[in-house]
Order: structure tokens, then C-alpha cells, then sequence
């Protein structure tokens, strides 16, 4: 194609222009964890005589150990974040599967089958997105109280189903009306009904989206904070509670070395989710191109 | 976007074809079945509540609920207090940097990113794992970089740049930007992923037709691309418009609200006044101000959208 | 949706019985880590070697603020905890809302009232009952001073706000930090109810933090007070901003800076350092405040309790806690001194013992201890938040000190 050599230089100049600034954004990212890292094998000491950002003088993983298993939290029998870690897991997938399926439901509804009043109900759920959750925190604890569930896990799942619906929707709803409608009325001629052309045509064709929304409420149920504290008990706090429990500690003495550790762990399993979901968004591409 | 364009969609926002079968019905009713649920999640938990707000607006609760009604007068204290017209001033300013920059970042890495790079998968996890991390630890780290004694500026000094000034996150007039800045950094790589999706969605055919009539890949973006976006646009807008909005966690841990009361944020009044300062009816005022400010900003702009009835493409 | 009502009519059926059976307490407090975590956790083990089960419920953040988030949404889900970690008057307005129950026969058995200083007992009392239990005590007006700084300087340690001003306009010219700071609303708060009681003394500090009177509020020392803090500003380092306490202690640690203005929790930050009190750092009280003590007091308030069993455990732990075994290891690991004035102190550093003294002659003439308006003891945390706001503001800005009395006499009505 590049049969003019000046268009070539050019071209390269560009690549080189594209990835220097593909680079020092990279950079800006990775600052603020590069920093978490080093100061998690520094030792407490370093970090009290010495400055605040510096480099470690030996590979410390004392901290690491101390996050996940040995730390005291409060007056808990089990130490470190593990038990809280468990109880992240039991909330979060079951609350990242059924929003996100309850949302592409919805979105399947709200943007092929629309009847009166759908639009005006979509406005309604969206203006949800926007209610401040601390304004909502005690008529909540009052219902989860009054239905049975309040301090245990099967609340805290639907907590983040509930107040997770608006976006769920609001992605797949989004979606779905950039589909071809004919998919669609070919499937009905052919006799298909609501859920077969839910199942075998639409839902084929989410990747993409089901991968941004699988990120969004992952990374949203995962790193809550206030309905984590609000609405758990001593048995289903998760771990993002924990965490604040183990750095956040009014009169007594910080160890910043462990408090970096225990973020990292605690983010771990969304890093995974992010690691994995990028494949998925390069095969949603091949499946972006097979539609329309 | 592609030869669906032209096709006739009128009859796609379907409701069955009308013929008496006792499936049709069930086809009829399904729809709006499978919605219920949703339907009393947001009239309960969304519209239950607020109203339940706005009615203990106007009580004197101030620990626990109250019920007896005390007219306007938490609105009329609340606009008394000067931390509330920061804190307003604040979210404004905030939210408008923020959702302009984020939008702005997560484009312009998507369209990079989607020119056939290499190492396009970890560059993505890259720009994206902000998202992972918890704001309870992240704001002690952006805290100490941002410290003029012993962050970036510290830094640029030591390299030889003695007059290196960095320090927005002790200047009064300057430490909201600082928590934009970090607000950015968590949220951006997000919106990249969203556009990239839409990227990767928009059809092939339709931009080599373009290339064959001779436009640039600058009109390609332009003209074509980007408009085709809208939908993309649309949910990232809605969805850092809720980030702003509810930035608590973040400035809590960044600056507190300080220096002073600086860098204060509404949901941040809202809570304290809420939870630890006893003043309920105060804190649900001030939830209801809030509440109706984005109903006056967002409102219009979610009628345009959702006025779009017909599927664009 | 009356669900308070609903809720007060559960918790009421509970009775007050003194039993053996095993129950169980189920403790809301925000002592998560460090040293705090291991001094609650000996409370833990005493209440389990009585037979009872211990349910730890902590969550921790901001000096409580998520702790009584939580409290809340328990109560109003009609489940509250059966203790929770509950400051000042705080304790009183959830007595008021019939919330607490009463500990009045441990009270009377144990003797409380013997060994507590009255100042502490009304606290802990409402309606004449005792309803919470007092764990230890804090003195908040120290000064931690790392000698060799002073030294360098060649400066006393001062011991009157003048001398402060003159020792450090001194340090500040040997090249080091006179004085180390966050600057975050509740250690502004601290340091500026200190220089409040330093100028004021006692009387005008609790007629302007405990009364609100407003001609004390309104009068030329509390102008003068905000002009002396006005004053802290021209002493620290440009970094001050946001910064944790602990961070301006590992400051006067390493000897960057050479003195700091906070309560006797900064030990264990000098303690995890490995240094000696009164060799290699100086606890003195606030300059100018020698024979007073202003207190901030950690308390367990008891929740109404339906389970006789449950009480049984409560009261159980309601002793425990004012027993001198408890007292003594807890408060070791805490930095704090015991709350019973007939402890013995022989086991503790100089700086607890220093404080011990205090709060006795204090006590017992009735003069110079006070309740720290900063640390929730003074005011309701609906006052002590409006403070908060015009003493954060007044130190970042411009402000003049005229400006901030009036702002504060204002802004202390329009939360009462």
C-alpha cells in the first residue's frame, strides 16, 4: 500500500507517536500500584526513620503474610483478611449473576418487545442510577429487617441486585437497540418465541456487552463499601470492611507496609476478572462481525 | 450500521402478530411478566425511599426517624450553612472535569488502542485495573503523591527542577482538582472498555465503503465513527455522571474535604449529618436538594435520549 | 413505617436476671487493629473464661463514624447489638430513646461508684442508672517533644504559650520543624481546644465548650484563642494539609520536627519505635495547662437484651471491664490510664503515671479536668460537628479571628 516512501516515514513517526502515548498513559495507571507494591516489602521501620516514598532496602514479605493471615483484626478469633475474602466470594457472584442476567432480560424487553409505558419505566429505572445511596442506608436496613435478611449474605445479594438493576439494564438495553431488528422478525416467522430468541439468537450476539457489564458489577459488588458495612454482621462482613479494618484504626499505631498489602490482595480477584474479560472483548469481536 | 439501515423497522418494536392463540397471549403478557419484578424494586426501593426522604426533610429527626413535622425548617438551615454552598460548588465544578476528562481519556484510548496494537491486552489491563482497587488504601497512596514534601513534587525537585510547585492537595483553592485527578485515574479505563466495545461493534463494510470514496481516516472517525457511538456515549455519561455524584469514598480518604472544608462534597454532608452529627432531617434536606439538582440537569438530557424510539441502525 | 415503635416494644420484653447460664454478647466497637485489637481482645478471653460467647462486631473508620452508621441501621432493622462502643453524650440520647439497659445492680455490687470520679460516672449514667461502662481514659492536652531537637536548638521546653511561640521561633531558625501537624478538622480541633484551655482555663472552657454560653463564646479570650491558633500555622511545614497523626508523630520520631500536639494514643507510635519515655521523647502537658486534664473516655454502652442469658453475659462483661486485671492490660497496650482511681499504677510508664496523678488531684479538688469538646465528650456531636466546621475553616483560610468567634457562636446555635 505504502508505495511512496515519504507516506511510509510518516507512518512509522505515527506508529512511534502512538505507542509513546499508548506508553506514558500506561505509566500515569501504573504509579499509583507500582508505589502500593513497593511499599509493601518495605519494613515498618524503613517507613517510620526513613521518607515515606522510597525504595526498599531488602524483599520484605512479612506484610504480605501478615494481611492475609496473621493481622488481628479487632477482637476476631480467625486472623488476617481471609475470612472476609470468602464472604466477598459468596456475595458478589451471586450477585453479578443475576443482575447481569435480570439486566439483559430487561434490556431484551425494553428495547424488542416494547409495549406502553416501557419507555417511561426505563426513565424511571435510570433516574435510579442516580439516588445517593447514603440517603437510602436506614429505610433498606428497615425492609431487610422486616423480610428476614438483614446482617446475612442472602441480604447483602440482594442489596446489590437492587440498586445494580439500573445499570444492568441501562447496558444491555443500549446494546440491544444497535441489533438489527430483522434477527429478530425472521426468528418469529419461523416460529421462535420470547425466551428461544432470547437464548438461541440474542444472547449469542452479548459478549461484548456481557463482558462490560460482568466488569462493571464485579468491580461494583466487590469494592463496596457502604452496604458491605451497613448491612453485614460479624459472620458475612466482606472484604472490603475487613480491609478498612485492618488500616483504618483510630488511636492505634499504622503499618502502612501491611495496609498496602492487604489492598492489593483485596483486589485481586477483580484484577483476575480484567485479565480474563479482555479475552473476551477481543472474541466479541469476532462476534461483533458475524451480526447484522 | 450496516445494510439493516435501509430495511424497514417499523414493525421491530414488536408487539405479536394478532392472531387469538392462547400462546399470544402468554406472548403478549411475557414481556411485561419478566419486567415486574424490576417494576417493584424501583417503585419500593427507589421511589418508596425517596419519598420516605422527603418526608423526613421536614421532621426534627436528628439520631434515629422522627415523625413530627417541623415545616421547612432543615431547608432553611441548610441554606444557612456555608460548608453546604462548598460542597455544591464543589460537585459542580467536580463532576463537569471529571465526566468531560474521563470521557475525553476513554475515547481517545480506545480509538489508540483499537489501531491493531501490539500488547493491546495488557495495555487494555492496564488502563483498566484503577477500577479494581478500593479507594480505602488507593487515597493514602494518591495522598502521599500528591504531599508536596514527599510526592511527585519532591520528586521533580530531586531530578534538578527546583522550582517544581506541586501542591493542590494543600492549597485550599486548588484541592478539588486533586481529587479529580484521582477520580480520573480510577474511572477512565472504564469508559475506554466501553468505547472499545462500541468500537469493535461498528460495521466493517460501512468505513471500507468510506475508504473507497476517498475520506480520510480523520473524517472516518469524524463523521462516521464516533456518531455511530451515541448509545456508548449515553451509558458512560450516565455512569460517571453516578460516580460524581456519589464521590464519598474517594475524597474521604484523599482529603478528607480539606483542607478545611475546601474540597467538600454533598454526599459527604449528607452522611455526617446523617450518621454522625445526629442531624437526620438536616442530612435527608440536603439528599433532597441533591436529588432534585440532577433531576433539573439530567432529566432533559435522558428525555433526548430515550425519545430515539426506533432502533437508529 | 413506625418502626421505632415497633422495635422499642421488642426490645422491651427483655428482663433484667442474674443468671449463670451461658450467653452470649455480641460487641459493636471500632478497636480493629494494633495495640487496640489486642487490648479488646483480653476482654475477650476474660468474658470467655466466665463461660459466655463473645461475637466481635468490629468495624472501623473515621473515630467511629462508620461504627454508628451501622449502630443505626441495627436498630431501625429492630436488632441492635447487645454493646456498642458509644461516646459522651451520645450515650444519653440513645438512654433517652429507651434504648439502654440498666447496669445499676452490677453497679451497686461492684462498687462503682467508689472508685469512679463523679465527672465519669454522670457520663456513664441517665436517669440514674448506669447504662455504660467506662474502659479507660484519655488525656488528651500532651505535648510529645523529642529532646534532642530542643537541644540542637538550644531552647527550654516551654511551659506558657509565650514561651511556646519564642521556642519555637527558635527551633524554626536551627533549620527544624517547630511544630508537627495533620491537618484534618479533628486535630485542628485538639489543638485548638488545648490552646482554648491554656488561655481560658477551666472555667471558660467548659462555660464556652460545655454550656455554650454565648458571652464566653462571644468574648475577647475566645477572639484571643483563635488568634494563638492562628499563630500554630506560622510553625509547621507546608505538608500539613490532610496529614494522619501518626505521620506527624514518625515526624518528631525521627526528629524533623520537635514537638506535637496530641493525646497519649501517640505512645504507641513512639513504643513501636522503640523509645523511651522520658529519654529519647518528653510527654508534657499542653504549655500552659499543667493541673488540667481534658478526658476523652472509650465506653460500652448495653443494649436491651431479650435473652436472660444474654443479659447475664452483658453484666458479666459490665464487671469484667472496671475489674483491675482488665484495666491494667488494656490500658498497657492502649497508651490510656485505668479509669478506677484506686488502680495501681506501679506497672505503667512515666507518661501514664504523669497522667494518673493528674487526673486524681483533678478529680478530687473538682478543678481542671474537663471533657475534650474535640474528642465528643463535651457537646453532642451535632455541636461539636458545627465546631469542627469553623475551627477547620478558620485555620485554612483567611479568616479573621472576630470573623470565627461570630461564625462559631452562630453556627453552635443553629445545631442545638
Amino acid at each position: 500500500m505504502n508505495t511512496n516512501p515519504n507516506r511510509r516515514y510518516a507512518d512509522i513517526t505515527g506508529r512511534a507517536l502512538l505507542y509513546a502515548v499508548l506508553g506514558i498513559m500506561a505509566i500515569y495507571y501504573l504509579l499509583p500500584l507500582a508505589l502500593m507494591i513497593v511499599t509493601s516489602f518495605r519494613s515498618m521501620d524503613e517507613i517510620r526513620m526513613g521518607q515515606l516514598i522510597d525504595w526498599p532496602t531488602q524483599l520484605n514479605l512479612d506484610a504480605w503474610r501478615i494481611a492475609w493471615s496473621e493481622a488481628q483484626i479487632g477482637a476476631r478469633s480467625e486472623r488476617g483478611l481471609q475470612p472476609y475474602f470468602i464472604n466477598s466470594m459468596l456475595i458478589t457472584l451471586p450477585a453479578v449473576a443475576i443482575s447481569t442476567l435480570m439486566g439483559a432480560v430487561n434490556g431484551y424487553v425494553l428495547s424488542f418487545w416494547r409495549f406502553r409505558g416501557s419507555n417511561l419505566f426505563f426513565g424511571l429505572l435510570l433516574f435510579g442510577c442516580f439516588l445517593p445511596f447514603q440517603a437510602i442506608l436506614l429505610p433498606h436496613a428497615n425492609v431487610l429487617g422486616r423480610m428476614g435478611i438483614s446482617g446475612s449474605i442472602a441480604g447483602l445479594i440482594f442489596t446489590h441486585v437492587v440498586y445494580g438493576l439500573a445499570f444492568t439494564t441501562l447496558f444491555f438495553r443500549n446494546y440491544y437497540v444497535t441489533l438489527p431488528g430483522e434477527l429478530i422478525k425472521a426468528a418469529q416467522l419461523d416460529g421462535a418465541g420470547f425466551w428461544r430468541i432470547f437464548w438461541r439468537i440474542i444472547l449469542p450476539l452479548s459478549t461484548p456487552i456481557l463482558t462490560v457489564c460482568v466488569i462493571w458489577q464485579f468491580t461494583q459488588v466487590w469494592n463496596d463499601f457502604l452496604f458491605g458495612v451497613t448491612f453485614s454482621d460479624p459472620s458475612s462482613q466482606p472484604v472490603t470492611v475487613g480491609l478498612n479494618n485492618l488500616v483504618n484504626s483510630s488511636t492505634g499505631e499504622r503499618r502502612y507496609n501491611v495496609d498496602m498489602a492487604g489492598a492489593i490482595i483485596a483486589a485481586l480477584p477483580t484484577l483476575l476478572v480484567y485479565v480474563i474479560a479482555g479475552k473476551y472483548f477481543v472474541r466479541g469481536l469476532t462476534a461483533g462481525s458475524v451480526k447484522g | 450500521m450496516s445494510e439493516s439501515k435501509t430495511a424497514d423497522l417499523t414493525s421491530v418494536a414488536m408487539t405479536p402478530r394478532r392472531n387469538s392463540r392462547m400462546g399470544d397471549t402468554l406472548a403478549y403478557w411475557m414481556p411485561k411478566l419478566v419486567l415486574s419484578p424490576t417494576l417493584i424494586i424501583v417503585l419500593v426501593f427507589f421511589y418508596g425511599f425517596i419519598l420516605w426522604t422527603g418526608y423526613l426533610s421536614f421532621t426534627n429527626s436528628r439520631m434515629l426517624p422522627s415523625y413530627d413535622l417541623v415545616g421547612w425548617a432543615n431547608y432553611v438551615r441548610l441554606f444557612n450553612n456555608e460548608r453546604w454552598f462548598v460542597s455544591l460548588r464543589n460537585l459542580a465544578v467536580y463532576s463537569v472535569l471529571f465526566i468531560v476528562i474521563c470521557l475525553a481519556i476513554g475515547l481517545s484510548l480506545a480509538i489508540l488502542l483499537d489501531q491493531k496494537i501490539r500488547a493491546e491486552g495488557a495495555l487494555r489491563t492496564i488502563y483498566l485495573y484503577p477500577m479494581a482497587l478500593s479507594f480505602i488504601v488507593t487515597g493514602t497512596v494518591w495522598k502521599w503523591m500528591l504531599n508536596p514534601q514527599v510526592g511527585i513534587e519532591q520528586f521533580v525537585r530531586g531530578l534538578g527542577w527546583e522550582t517544581f510547585r506541586f501542591d493542590w492537595l494543600v492549597d485550599p483553592n486548588f484541592s478539588i482538582y486533586t481529587i479529580v485527578v484521582a477520580a480520573v485515574w480510577q474511572s477512565s479505563g472504564f469508559v475506554m472498555a466501553l468505547f472499545l466495545a462500541g468500537l469493535r461493534g461498528v460495521d466493517d463494510s460501512i468505513i471500507k465503503a468510506a475508504q473507497i470514496d476517498g475520506a480520510s481516516r480523520f473524517m472516518i472517525y469524524t463523521r462516521i465513527i464516533i456518531p455511530s457511538l451515541r448509545p456508548v456515549f449515553f451509558s458512560a455519561f450516565v455512569m460517571l455522571a453516578h460516580i460524581a455524584i456519589k464521590s464519598f469514598d474517594l475524597a474521604l480518604a484523599l482529603t478528607g474535604g480539606g483542607p478545611g472544608v475546601s474540597s467538600d462534597l454533598p454526599a459527604i454532608f449528607m452522611y455526617q449529618m446523617s450518621f454522625t452529627r445526629n442531624q437526620m432531617g438536616l442530612g435527608a434536606a440536603s439528599a433532597m436538594i441533591m436529588l432534585l439538582t440532577v433531576v433539573a440537569i439530567l432529566v432533559p438530557y435522558l428525555y433526548s435520549e430515550l425519545r430515539t424510539k426506533k432502533h437508529e441502525h | 413505617m413506625n418502626f421505632r415503635k415497633s422495635m422499642l416494644t421488642v426490645a422491651l420484653t427483655s428482663s433484667v436476671a442474674f443468671t449463670a447460664q451461658a450467653g452470649e454478647v455480641e460487641v459493636l466497637h471500632w478497636w480493629t487493629s494494633g495495640g487496640e485489637a489486642a487490648a479488646v481482645s483480653v476482654l475477650k478471653s476474660m468474658v470467655e473464661k466466665e463461660g459466655h460467647t463473645w461475637k466481635d462486631f468490629a468495624v472501623a473508620g473515621g473515630g467511629g463514624e462508620n461504627t454508628m452508621t451501622v449502630l443505626r441501621a441495627r436498630a431501625v432493622s429492630g436488632n441492635p447489638p447487645s454493646s456498642a462502643q458509644i461516646k459522651g453524650l451520645e450515650i444519653h440520647e440513645w438512654a433517652d430513646l429507651g434504648f439502654l439497659s440498666s447496669l445499676n445492680d452490677v453497679a451497686e455490687a461492684e462498687g462503682w461508684k467508689d472508685f469512679l470520679p463523679e465527672m465519669v460516672s454522670n457520663i456513664m449514667q441517665f436517669d440514674g442508672e448506669f447504662v455504660a461502662v467506662p474502659v479507660n481514659v484519655h488525656r488528651v492536652n500532651w505535648m510529645w517533644a523529642n529532646p534532642a531537637a530542643f537541644e540542637k536548638a538550644g531552647v527550654e521546653l516551654p511551659t506558657s504559650l509565650d514561651e511556646l511561640w519564642a521556642a519555637a521561633d527558635k527551633l524554626k531558625a536551627a533549620g527544624i520543624i517547630p511544630i508537627a501537624h495533620g491537618g484534618q478538622a479533628w486535630q485542628d480541633a485538639t489543638t485548638f481546644e488545648s490552646i482554648a484551655l491554656s488561655l481560658g482555663g477551666p472555667e471558660f472552657f467548659v462555660k464556652a465548650f460545655v454550656e455554650h454560653d454565648p458571652a464566653a463564646l462571644q468574648s475577647d479570650t475566645m477572639i484571643e484563642a483563635f488568634e494563638q491558633f492562628r499563630k500554630v500555622r506560622d510553625y509547621l511545614d507546608p505538608g500539613f494539609p490532610g496529614r494522619e497523626w501518626n505521620i506527624a508523630t514518625s515526624m518528631v520520631i525521627r526528629g524533623d520536627a520537635a514537638m506535637q500536639f496530641m493525646g497519649d494514643w501517640a505512645k504507641g507510635e513512639f513504643s513501636a519505635a522503640n523509645m523511651q519515655p522520658g529519654t529519647d521523647y518528653l510527654c508534657l502537658p499542653f504549655p500552659g495547662t499543667d493541673d488540667m486534664f481534658t478526658f476523652n473516655i472509650d465506653s460500652l454502652a448495653m443494649f436491651k437484651q431479650r435473652s436472660a442469658e444474654n443479659v447475664a453475659a452483658q453484666n458479666t462483661m459490665a464487671r469484667l471491664v472496671l475489674s483491675p486485671e482488665f484495666q491494667e492490660t488494656f490500658n498497657m497496650n492502649k497508651g490510656s490510664i485505668p479509669v478506677r482511681l484506686d488502680q495501681d499504677m506501679s506497672g505503667f510508664d512515666a507518661c501514664a503515671q504523669a497522667s494518673m496523678d493528674t487526673f486524681k488531684s483533678t478529680s478530687a479538688s473538682g478543678e481542671g479536668l474537663v471533657p475534650s469538646m474535640a474528642h465528643g465528650m463535651s457537646t453532642t456531636s451535632a455541636v461539636q460537628g458545627a465546631i469542627y466546621d469553623v475551627t477547620t475553616t478558620f485555620f485554612n483560610s483567611s479568616m479573621t479571628a472576630q470573623e470565627a468567634t461570630r461564625q462559631l457562636a452562630s453556627a453552635i446555635r443553629a445545631a442545638q
